[in-house]
């Protein structure tokens, strides 16, 4: 019988080594697996390569930091790969005092890099960027009579998903504007763990409304998270 | 600067050039709002006017803020404040999301600049190569990728530095993108032969819109 629940956040973090590419989904506090990040704090791997669609939220002196901002806090993410840093933020302090590489990447082509890789496409040409500063180094061709720039494939060793339900083969679905980077993280983490708000008994969740197949996932953990934070 | 005229107009606040773009954007056409002056233009189409807006995070048919104690937690936009989403609405993925950006699919976007210049070059995303916190978010794949591109801005800087250039000094988020501009005191399209002047706020004069614009201005 396959069953790709996990019974433990130990369970679900197990293996992550140092030096990883940790693929981090969700936008703002939406879709974001807030619980584990708490994991992987938890777990203690450093080293790390993060891909995030930001880097967090400004610094606010009253409230403590998580997730990826105490990741970065801790000292633990070598390179973060995401399409904005706010200056105010962990991440923009952590950059300016050189102790955390940054690429910022435009958040389209960020995206695609990862479906890419989910995909199996090595590496594609795309006009967005090309002739700005994001191009240095990179090869240009011409097609259809615009400037193109090659853009490389993103795959992760680890990819941190979070579905409203799931069932024991990793059948995913996810509320409204939580699907954001899910689906396709998932689909380019070499090993994909997700939290779940709710579980589902296989069969339950109708065929046509499953959103991320099974086959892309590797480790469910039930985590009752509750709504997203207000923003700010 | 001879400027008698200081006082016979008044520039358009940010409600006033959302106000004045939204006037602009027909049926039927699916749009995306940046992040700032741009996203009040939702607030300003009429509801009976379909227009279809996307958001990056992966919402066509994105509706206006809900009302109090009935917002979804789980529906913001790419600002990541509260939404709603109109009857026909739907969730995408970012990958199919950005699909519809950089597909060519929308109609129109429209985003906030520091800068335009007259071949239709935009730079809105940073003021120096070594900026403290970078943020592109999506601003070059929609540059790229819409259809049309209009930018709402202030005319020109606190300062008075013009924003409408010969040549932009801030670092480009696309080249040749921009095809019309909507400022604080005129409505300007980018053509082959540079800024054309299709509207002027009220008391202002074309040669008084020229002195507070550093590239050649054109008469329609």
């Amino acid at each position: 019988m396959i069953d790709k629940f996990v019974r433990s956040m130990e369970e679900a973090m197990h293996g992550i080594k140092d030096g990883s590419t940790v693929l981090i989904a969700g936008f703002g506090d939406v879709g974001t697996p807030n619980a584990l990040l708490d994991g992987l704090i938890e777990q203690g791997a450093g080293g790390l390569t993060i891909v995030a669609n930001a880097g967090g939220r400004a610094r606010n002196p009253d409230q403590p930091t998580r997730g990826l901002a105490r990741l970065i806090e801790l000292g633990r993410v070598r390179k973060l790969i995401c399409s904005f840093v706010r200056a105010q933020s962990v991440a923009g302090e952590a950059f300016r005092a050189g102790k955390m590489e940054v690429e910022v990447v435009p958040q389209g082509t960020l995206a695609e890099r990862i479906r890419a890789a989910g995909a199996g496409v090595p590496a594609f040409f795309t006009p967005t960027g090309a002739d700005t500063l994001i191009a240095e180094g990179k090869e240009v061709r011409e097609y259809d009579g615009r400037s193109c720039i090659l853009e490389r494939a993103l795959p992760g060793d680890v990819a941190l998903v979070e579905a409203w339900m799931a069932d024991r083969w990793g059948n995913l679905v996810y509320r409204d504007s939580s699907r954001n980077f899910n689906p396709i993280m998932a689909m380019a983490g070499k090993l994909t763990i997700v939290q779940t708000h709710h579980v589902a008994d296989l069969g339950q969740i109708s065929a046509g409304d499953v959103t991320t197949p099974g086959i892309f996932v590797d480790r469910v953990l039930h985590v009752a998270a509750g709504d997203p934070k207000m923003p700010g | 600067m001879n400027d008698t005229a200081a006082h016979a107009f008044k520039p358009l606040g940010r409600v006033g050039m959302a106000t004045r773009a939204a006037q602009d954007i027909p049926e039927g056409w699916y749009v995306n709002l940046g992040i700032g002056i741009p996203t009040l233009i939702a607030d300003h189409v009429p509801l009976d006017r379909e227009v279809v807006f996307h958001s990056e995070n992966g919402i066509l048919g994105m509706g206006p803020a809900p009302p109090a104690h009935q917002e979804n937690p789980w529906l913001i936009n790419a600002s990541t404040q509260r939404v709603t989403l109109r009857p026909g609405g739907s969730y995408v993925h970012h990958a199919d999301s950005f699909g519809i950006v950089r597909g060519g699919h929308l109609d129109l976007c429209v985003l906030g600049a520091f800068q335009v210049a007259e071949n239709g070059d935009l730079a809105n995303w940073a003021r120096s190569a070594h900026e403290a916190g970078p943020q592109i978010g999506g601003a070059m794949d929609l540059a790229v990728g819409a259809q049309r591109v209009w930018v709402v801005m202030e005319h020109a800087t606190k300062d008075g530095h013009a924003r409408l250039l010969k040549h932009c000094t801030y670092p480009l988020t696309a080249r040749r993108c921009v095809t019309r501009v909507y400022t604080s005191m005129a409505v300007i399209d980018v053509t082959p032969k540079g800024f054309v002047v299709l509207d002027i706020i009220p008391g202002l004069t074309f040669d008084e819109l020229q002195a507070r614009t550093e590239a050649v201005l054109h008469r329609a």
